[in-house]
């Protein structure tokens, strides 16, 4: 599991959606581009890594009871789509860190119970 | 089918090509599923399934209507199309195999997943169609259970 506030700090993350409390839990994580990876693998209440930054990214966050998603690669989504997902409740993070770097930082966190390894 | 005993019905048009829109209808089975109360992975199970059947009216056929029908014991959820039909229904029903066009992978979608991934959410699962005319798919989830067929 992992925190939002330590999604921000481990990817220098900015927050786009400034409502979203610091302190919500991710039980899970996923990765992954394809939508339909999404709907088939993720775990509800996971915290979703991926390269596209479409309104489809946030209905199936909403569908799948994803909780939170990483935009990678200094990906961002247009304003309809931030705005979509305050609507939803839905964190949304962007940073411009490649989708390996962004997995391998968060894997090292949970790896390391909960303390980050640069 | 839920019809004497439906504690709730509701149709929903599909315009085929209208990614814009495209899990509105989802979207909205799931809020109505959640405040009928019923469970929360029953309703994931629904708003899945009715995701994967509305995207592929959206990416295949002309258009669609979805039909919700609730029940105390299941959730129906039956999509018409009409459309190019599948012309063999065993090998769309494979994982992986695909008709999608690159636009459609660029949105996140066509990876060849959404049947048998409508299939596994669903506890009774249908699929009759007929090429030239169109794709009619019924899908049951059961209330109070969590097996797939």
């Amino acid at each position: 599991m992992i925190v939002l506030k330590d999604v921000l700090a481990l990817l220098d993350g900015e927050l786009l959606t400034p409502a979203s409390p610091p302190e919500v839990v991710f039980p899970k994580v996923f990765a992954s581009d394809l939508m339909s990876d999404v709907l088939t693998s993720a775990e509800p209440g996971s915290l979703l890594l991926t390269g596209l930054a479409n309104s489809h990214v946030v209905c199936t966050c909403s569908v799948a009871d994803l909780t939170g998603v990483v935009f990678v690669q200094g990906k961002r989504p247009a304003p309809d789509v931030v705005s979509e997902a305050q609507s939803k409740n839905l964190p949304l993070i962007a940073t411009k860190m490649t989708m390996f770097e962004a997995c391998s930082r968060i894997a090292g966190f949970i790896q390391g119970g909960g303390h980050a390894h640069r | 089918m839920p019809t004497a005993e439906s504690v709730y019905r509701q149709e929903f048009p599909v315009k085929g090509g209208d990614f814009a829109k495209a899990g509105a209808v989802a979207c909205r089975i799931k809020e109505l599923l959640k405040d009928l109360g019923l469970d929360t992975a029953i309703v994931r199970r629904a708003a899945i399934a009715a995701y994967e059947a509305e995207m592929n009216v959206i990416m295949y056929a002309r258009e669609g209507r979805m039909d919700l029908a609730v029940s105390a014991q299941e959730v129906h959820i039956t999509v018409d199309d009409q459309g190019p039909g599948i012309a063999d229904v065993e090998l769309a029903m494979t994982e992986g195999f695909s008709t999608a066009t690159p636009e459609m992978r660029e949105l996140g979608f066509g990876a060849g997943m959404g049947l048998p991934n409508i299939k596994r959410n669903s506890d009774v699962f249908y699929i009759d169609s007929r090429t030239g005319h169109g794709t009619r798919l019924k899908i049951i989830i059961r209330t109070n259970g969590h097996g797939t067929t």
